[in-house]
C-alpha cells in the first residue's frame, strides 16, 4: 500500500532544501528583522519614510522566508505553487488595498466636519 | 514533452515517468509534490482570510475612541522576543523535517522539542502581553482598534496553538509508526504550516507593531 514516492538520496535536496539554504534564511531574516527594529526606533530614515522603509524590510522579510524556509523556486515542479502564490498575492491586494481605499474615500466623502469634531471629543 | 516533439513521436507519455520530469509533462507528479501542493493551496487561502483581518486592523488603527492607542500599549522588547521565538523555532522545524529525511531519529526528536518550547515560548509571551493589557482595561471591548488587534493577533496565536497540537500529534505519530512516506509527508505539510505563520507573523510585527509604536 505504501507508495515509495521520493527514494531519499536521488533528488531530496530540491524540495526539501539543506542545512545551509535553512541556515542562509536564518541569517537573512535575522538582519531584516533586526534592520526593521532599527528603522522603526531610530531616526536613521527621514521620518515620513519610515513606514514605506519598514515595508519594503517586511515584503523582503517574506521573500526571504518563502525562498529558504517554504522552498518556492523557479523550478520546473514548483510552477504550480508559484502560479498559486501569485493569484493569492492578487487576491491579498486586492482586499487590502481595495478596503484602504474605500474607507477612505467613505470617511472623506461622509463625514461632515463637526460630526467628526463630535467624534474628536 | 520537448523530447516526444524532436522524435516527431506524439505517443502518450508512459505511465511510470522518472520523478525528474514531474511537472514538466511528463506523467503525474509524485505524491509528495501534489500534497505539498495541496497544503499550499490551503494556506493561501489561509492568508487571505487574515488578509481581510489585516484590512480591517489598518482600517480601524486609528479609531481608539478616547483610548489608549498602540503608541502607550506596545513594548517593543516583549515583542522583539516573540519575533526570535517564532523565527528560531521555525528554522528548528525546518532542522527537523531534514533530520528525519535522514533517518536521524535523535536529531529529528530534539528539534521537534526546540520547535514544541520555542513555540509555546512565543504563545506564552503574546498570553501574557494579553493579560496584562485587559488588566490595564485595554480589553477587546474598550475600543475598535482593540478589537480588530485583539481579532488579528489572536487569530495568529489560535494558529500557533493550533500548530503546536499539531506538531505534539505527528512527533507521536513518527515514534508509533515510523518515519514512513505517509508520516514525512504529514511532517512536510506541517513545517509548510509552521513557516507560513512566521511570514505572517512578520507582515503582523511590521503593520501592528512596528508601525502602531511609532
Amino acid at each position: 500500500m505504501e507508495q515509495h514516492d521520493q527514494v531519499h538520496g536521488e533528488r531530496e535536496n530540491e524540495p526539501l532544501g539543506s542545512f545551509a539554504s535553512y541556515t542562509v534564511g536564518l541569517i537573512f531574516a535575522l538582519l531584516l528583522t533586526g534592520a526593521s527594529f532599527l528603522v522603526s526606533q531610530t531616526h536613521l530614515l527621514w521620518a515620513p519614510g519610515v513606514p514605506a522603509g519598514l515595508a519594503v524590510l517586511a515584503i523582503a522579510q517574506m521573500g526571504v522566508h518563502l525562498v529558504f524556509f517554504l522552498h518556492i523556486s523557479t523550478g520546473p515542479d514548483n510552477t504550480n505553487n508559484v502560479l498559486a502564490l501569485a493569484f493569492g498575492l492578487l487576491i491579498v491586494t486586492l482586499v487590502v488595498s481595495g478596503s484602504l481605499w474605500i474607507m477612505a474615500h467613505l470617511n472623506a466623502n461622509m463625514m461632515p466636519p463637526s460630526a467628526l469634531m463630535e467624534m474628536r471629543r | 514533452m520537448s523530447a516526444n516533439a524532436a522524435t516527431g513521436d506524439f505517443a502518450m507519455p508512459p505511465p511510470s515517468s522518472a520523478p525528474d520530469t514531474a511537472g514538466s509533462g511528463g506523467g503525474p507528479a509524485p505524491v509528495r509534490i501534489v500534497v505539498a501542493f495541496g497544503f499550499w493551496i490551503f494556506l493561501l487561502s489561509d492568508i487571505i482570510m487574515f488578509s481581510a483581518l489585516f484590512a480591517t486592523y489598518a482600517v480601524l488603527s486609528g479609531q481608539t475612541a478616547g483610548g489608549p492607542s498602540g503608541r502607550e500599549l506596545f513594548q517593543l522588547r516583549h515583542v522583539g522576543v516573540e519575533t526570535l521565538c517564532l523565527l528560531f523555532s521555525s528554522y528548528t522545524c525546518g532542522l527537523a523535517i531534514l533530520a528525519i529525511e535522514r533517518r536521524r531519529m535523535r536529531e529529528f526528536y530534539v528539534s521537534c522539542a526546540l520547535t514544541f518550547v520555542l513555540g509555546a515560548s512565543f504563545l506564552g509571551l503574546e498570553i501574557s502581553e494579553f493579560v496584562d493589557m485587559i488588566a490595564r482595561g485595554a480589553g477587546p471591548s474598550r475600543s475598535a482598534f482593540l478589537s480588530s488587534f485583539f481579532s488579528l493577533v489572536g487569530l495568529h496565536g489560535i494558529h500557533v496553538s493550533a500548530g503546536l497540537l499539531w506538531l505534539t500529534f505527528m512527533v507521536a505519530q513518527t515514534a508509533t509508526r515510523g518515519a514512513r512516506d505517509f508520516v514525512r509527508r504529514r511532517l512536510l505539510c506541517f513545517s509548510l504550516f509552521w513557516h507560513a505563520l512566521d511570514i505572517i507573523w512578520v507582515a503582523l510585527l511590521t503593520l501592528v507593531y512596528l508601525m502602531g509604536a511609532r
